[in-house]
């Protein structure tokens, strides 16, 4: 028991970064239809400048920890925006209304220049970092095995659930939420009724770029480790996610991120470790197969 | 008219604007991720600074955006003035040349490849055949894409898993069961096509970009499977010893059996070793050629054309009583089945195999030169493939830069043009009397 709700806590933390992740998947393909194959390459991205800042902090002589964390926070944000920015600029903008593949393929080459971009830049090396945040709360103490719910798994599910809900209201209540889901609705209509449907979508992959940013900051945290491939199996999770909650649904994505943050720390936990990734797959091929539109999404009918 | 109307005044101060924002932007993405290097030190992580390349950065996209913009300014405003189309010039740029020509390059460019080795000087060294038989490979592995990705417009990320599935399966059947290359390439062929049909009906009903990242993921799953199931594909440690074709079983070695006959001394020959490498290279040419044979014949069967028919229109197609899961299928696993061979006979001619020869990096690369050569064009892969593999191996001292190369050209290659940089193809059929237009040749034809 013990054991089983240890898991819980770990499959939580570990949903809430792909949630994160899979949002940016989700609000894309609401707003143009399409997969951003570099979305998971964006989040890589996010981890390398929280890691290169938390040195250069580090280096700089600042000990404060909060303080650190809230920079780290912001730089992240802005300079991983760029990147979204960029590449819905230079690999999706010029391809509109070309055929089909275009945007997925140039999207494939954004995804492999971004890997190797950063292997040449950074180095192929595994970069580790010391924990930041240690401690926690221990539970039931005394039998064979202890709870722990440590601090970083407490600020991420914390700050994860202030993000969702900042978002949802974003998409809600102010002006680029709603010309957002006009976007989503029709491009043309919304654009004829005065929207500014490039800037609407160049602002879609910046949200989803600063959300990847987040998780890319909170998986160097949680796990110490990354290196410039991190974003590939990342992103195919997040995309599992995405797909599992019902493409182009906000609160979808959160839950496909839990489910599969859940079913892979519950599969490493009581079946095999080796193969905690072809369980994802595995849950995509199903979820493909059963409920194509995912759990909260709309079918999607087509239009001649 | 008068003249001054298409010449209208350049606003220098709006292009500068234009350029600084871009330098901006430039700086914002490289400021720390190229600025800032981290470097291991004792007791942690250091940094290494750059200013100098980030300032080099900066500059280069400050005059590349100014040089831009001022081109784009002073071109002629009028479409006569400018003359052809960009539409237009993308039907006919680099088409004219093969369509002219196509047929002698084609030609000429088999003629060469059989006569290769006998040629004397240097395609005659051992290095050179062998890095045509590499060369060869990818454009059978691009010919096998091509039908997938180029004629049914079905995006196949994970292709260099039906390349493992049959790489493994020549690997296993002969090192364990002693079956001989030619047994074993129509059953690892069959494989292959199976893994594709399996993989390929549930995902198969869904939209493109599904089908992408599902096969992704399948090629991961077939690489993690391969890596951890140590009893059956030792793991990490690969398949070794795997045993060399014959010819018509005819040994290639020196050592003659007892009763029986080696390649030379059946023909009387002295005891080469480039006898095999020789005999590898034609026999990899032999099934690439098979490949583009299939392809060319089975573009005017029915079902060739319901492959171009479906990924112009899907739901024509449904209404004209196309059953497109079906018809998808048969592309996938046909597609599938070429990597089959393909891998079996890298199996056969590297004699040791490990799931490190099969990762997601392959499938970019096949998938790179389809698309560089243009989609659904035969010449194109071939160009694209001597281009792309050739060029690499000559310039071995740039290999960390090859993929960033791929990757940026991709982008680029879908920007500019989108039918492929080397070739073009035109539909295999064209209804008499009905034009390309632009917006229809934009449509997948390419």
């Amino acid at each position: 028991m013990e054991y089983f709700i240890q898991q819980l806590i770990n499959g939580v933390t570990l949903g809430s970064i792909y949630g994160l992740i899979a949002i940016g998947y989700t609000m894309v393909y609401g707003i143009i239809g399409m997969i951003n194959f570099a979305h998971g390459d964006i989040f890589m991205v996010g981890a390398f400048v929280s890691l290169i800042i938390f040195v250069a902090l580090g280096l700089a002589g600042v000990t404060f920890v909060p303080l650190a964390f809230a920079i780290v926070l912001i730089v992240a944000i802005v300079i991983t925006s760029v990147y979204g920015w960029t590449v819905e600029r230079l690999a999706y903008r010029p391809l509109r209304g070309s055929f089909r593949l275009a945007p997925l393929i140039s999207a494939i080459g954004m995804s492999i220049f971004l890997q190797n971009f950063v292997q040449l830049a950074q180095g192929a090396r595994v970069k580790p970092m010391p924990p930041m945040i240690t401690g926690g709360f221990t539970f039931l103490e005394g039998s064979d095995f202890s709870i722990t719910l440590s601090w970083m798994q407490i600020i991420i599910v914390s700050l994860t659930v202030v993000l969702m809900a900042g978002f949802a209201l974003l998409i809600a209540r102010t002006p680029l939420g709603r010309a957002q889901r006009a976007c989503e609705q029709d491009r043309t209509m919304a654009a004829l009724l005065g929207v500014n449907v490039d800037r609407t979508i160049s602002l879609t992959f910046v949200m989803g770029a600063a959300l990847a940013a987040v998780a890319g900051m909170m998986f160097l945290l949680y796990y110490g480790v990354i290196d410039f491939y991190i974003g590939f199996l990342a992103g195919i999770k997040a995309f599992t996610a995405a797909v599992l909650g019902g493409i182009g649904s906000l609160p979808g994505a959160m839950l496909g991120g839990l489910l599969i943050g859940l079913i892979e720390t519950f599969w490493s936990a009581y079946f095999t470790i080796e193969y905690k990734d072809v369980a994802a797959f595995s849950i995509l091929v199903l979820a493909l197969i059963f409920r194509p539109y995912g759990l909260l999404g709309k079918p999607e009918i087509e239009k001649v | 008219m008068s003249e001054v109307q298409t010449r209208p005044r350049v606003e220098i101060a709006a292009l500068l604007k234009e350029s600084v924002v871009a330098a901006l932007v430039a700086l914002g993405l490289t400021v720390v991720m190229v600025g800032m290097k981290t470097v291991d030190q004792p007791g942690g992580l250091g940094l290494e600074y750059r200013w100098n390349w980030v300032a080099a950065a900066v500059a280069s996209v400050f005059i590349g955006r100014f040089l831009f913009a001022l081109w784009r300014e002073t071109r002629p405003r009028h479409a006569a003035e400018r003359g052809p189309s960009r539409q237009q010039r993308m039907l006919t740029s680099g088409g004219d040349f093969i369509r002219k020509f196509g047929l002698w390059f084609s030609l000429f460019a088999l003629g060469f490849a059989i006569a290769m080795p006998f040629l004397g000087g240097p395609f005659s060294t051992r290095y050179f055949i062998d890095v045509a038989t590499y060369v060869t490979i990818y454009i059978m592995l691009g010919w096998g894409l091509n039908i997938v990705v180029g004629l049914a417009g079905l995006l196949d990320l994970g292709y260099v898993a039906f390349y493992a599935v049959g790489a493994y399966a020549y690997a296993l059947l002969s090192t364990h069961f002693g079956l001989s290359f030619w047994v074993v390439l129509p059953l690892a062929g069959m494989m292959a096509a199976s893994f594709g049909m399996m993989l390929g009906f549930p995902v198969l009903r869904l939209r493109g970009d599904y089908l992408a990242i599902v096969t992704l993921g399948f090629g991961e799953i077939i690489r993690i499977i391969l890596l951890n199931w140590y009893e059956l594909t030792g793991g990490p440690d690969g398949i070794s010893g795997i045993p060399r074709p014959s010819f018509f079983g005819l040994d290639f070695s020196r050592r003659v059996p007892e009763n029986g006959d080696t390649f030379h001394t059946f023909f009387g020959l002295d005891y080469s070793s480039m006898h095999r490498i020789i005999f590898l290279y034609y026999l990899i040419l032999a099934l690439a050629l098979i490949t583009n044979w299939f392809t060319l014949r089975v573009r005017k069967l029915p079902i060739g054309r319901a492959w171009e028919a479906l990924r112009e229109d899907e739901i024509a197609c449904r209404s004209l009583g196309i059953n497109p899961t079906n018809t998808k299928l048969t592309a996938f696993s046909i597609g599938a089945m070429f990597g089959g061979f393909a891998g079996s006979f890298f199996a056969t001619r590297q004699g040791f195999i490990s799931p490190e020869s099969f990762t997601f990096i392959e499938s970019a690369v096949i998938l790179a030169i389809v698309v560089l050569g243009g989609l659904g064009s035969q010449i194109g892969v071939v160009v694209a493939s001597v281009v792309l593999i050739g060029g690499t191996e000559l310039f071995r001292g740039l290999e960390e830069y090859r993929m960033l190369t791929f990757g940026a050209l991709m982008v680029a290659i879908m920007v500019w043009k989108p039918r492929g940089l080397f070739s073009f193809r035109r539909p295999t059929v064209i209804l008499e009397g009905k034009k390309i237009v632009g917006s229809q040749a934009g449509e997948g034809s390419g």
